[in-house]
């Protein structure tokens, strides 16, 4: 068994560094790498580009890192519950490109895959592939998107073990499977790391070939963005 | 005139048994409510669940169960959870069999504008571009004329695209109405509307043919 803990955050991102891009998991707040993301406010790196499908909300997840200027660009598909994002992107100090999610979501993993690019019928005809190669398939047209290329992926699973096999619980899942082993070095954070064999190998979502480096988040605060409930009289 | 309920009531009566359908956030969030319950349907939800239900009861909220519209959510019995490469597989492959989004204009050769006002409003596409790119069965929830009374149903977008000619059908507060390639074909008129108001709020080419019927909802 090739091991892959490191024994806390700061040893996870060793050797990030201004200027690099970076693949964040996640969904709005649902399955965000949260120690990953207060390391990196930490650390005050700067001049970075986010691979993210969201920014975050004004004070929680990458909100943090726009609040101190840290992030030069963002490439996301939807960033519209964050005042400051909007507020840096029309004022330009933010430089934002806006990719179709299912999109987004393929060049990770053709990044994973070892694929260059792929033909997608997303964003045909709008200002998406404005300069992009487009071509024409069984009479449908299709535009040529690139994979990603990120120095970093960091990425939240539920649970993990030492070899860096992770398992995703529910809509939290979404982005980081995508996004291991789609980055030079892929940094897993769990909320319960595991001996190597207390994982059943039927179960795992993601191999540890994945993954370089995994450990157990100190806490996570899991904020719920819309929280949306029913009362027990309601009739569904 | 129908309000927000009212389009999601009349939309949901186009979901057929052994649908799998996306909703977009909005009005199309409501159409889950009004689906008939003699039929079997599964939603998907773009950020990775097939099989949503209704919102929790209070206090069992789970953080890691949301839809897109990162509201907290439940699954019925027969759900999955999924990646998000794989949910677009779903969307791009056409295995989803119905879509139902919200737009801010509709031009009559079926072009929608959905994600930007220039200057003003950038929220993003989300899964829009890609939805509307692959989906074959559309239908777009929207108010049939902004605030200021201006037609959202053009002869153009003036907007932003989020797609080409993908718009089939429309169900506004006003009227139902089919994208076909001579314009927009006028099917149903909301209770209490009348043709000419119809005409009067569509700024795109209306296709009228004989009695348009009231919707029977």
């Amino acid at each position: 068994m090739i091991k892959k803990v490191v024994s806390s955050v700061s040893e996870a991102l060793h050797g990030v560094e201004d200027g690099m891009t970076f693949m964040l998991g996640g969904f709005g707040l649902c399955g965000i790498p949260e120690n990953a993301i207060t390391e990196l406010v930490q650390l005050g790196i700067k001049d970075i580009t986010c691979i993210s499908n969201n920014a975050g909300v004004d004070d929680f997840g990458l909100g943090l890192l726009l609040q101190k200027h840290q992030i030069k660009k963002m490439i996301s598909s939807y960033v519209g519950e964050n005042d400051e994002f909007e507020r840096q992107m029309l004022s330009g100090e933010l430089e934002v490109e806006l990719t179709p999610q299912g999109t987004l979501a393929e060049k990770c993993r053709a990044a994973q895959a070892g694929f260059p690019a792929f033909y997608t019928p997303a964003g045909y005809g709008t200002e998406v592939a404005e300069g992009k190669e487009t071509r024409e398939f069984d009479g449908k047209m299709y535009v040529l998107e690139p994979a990603f290329k990120a120095d970093f992926s960091f990425v939240k699973a539920w649970k993990g073990d030492e070899a860096g096999n992770l398992i995703f619980k529910g809509t939290a899942r979404n982005f980081n499977p995508c996004m291991c082993g789609a980055a030079t070095i892929t940094v897993a954070e769990v909320e319960e790391l595991v001996p190597a064999g207390s994982l059943d190998p039927n179960e795992i979502h993601i191999p540890g070939i994945f993954v370089q480096r995994i450990f157990q988040g100190e806490q996570y605060e899991k904020r719920i963005e819309q929280r949306t409930v029913r009362q027990k009289t309601d009739a569904r | 005139m129908l309000d927000k309920n009212g389009i999601a009531k009349r939309i949901a009566e186009e979901v057929q048994d052994g649908y799998y359908v996306n909703l977009g956030i909005g009005i199309p969030t409501l159409v889950a409510n009004f689906v008939r319950d003699d039929i079997s349907v599964e939603f998907q939800s773009e950020n990775g669940v097939l099989g949503m239900g209704p919102f929790p009861f209070e206090g069992e909220e789970d953080a890691d169960i949301i839809n897109a519209g990162k509201q907290t959510i439940t699954t019925l019995p027969g759900a999955s959870f999924f990646d998000s490469a794989t949910s677009f597989s779903m969307i791009r492959g056409k295995h989803v069999d119905l879509t139902i989004l919200g737009a801010m204009e509709v031009a009559e050769n079926g072009d929608i504008a959905n994600w930007k006002i220039p200057g003003k409003m950038v929220k993003g596409m989300g899964g829009a571009m890609d939805l509307v790119a692959s989906a074959e069965n559309i239908i777009v929830a929207m108010m049939h004329t902004n605030r200021a009374g201006a037609s959202k149903l053009l002869k153009k977008c003036s907007l932003p695209l989020t797609g080409v000619g993908c718009v089939k059908k429309i169900v506004t507060n006003l009227a139902v109405l089919e994208v076909t390639e001579a314009g927009f074909k006028l099917l149903e008129r909301a209770p209490g509307v009348s043709v000419e108001d119809i005409k009067n709020a569509t700024e795109g080419k209306l296709i009228i043919e004989g009695e348009i019927p009231e919707m029977g909802i």
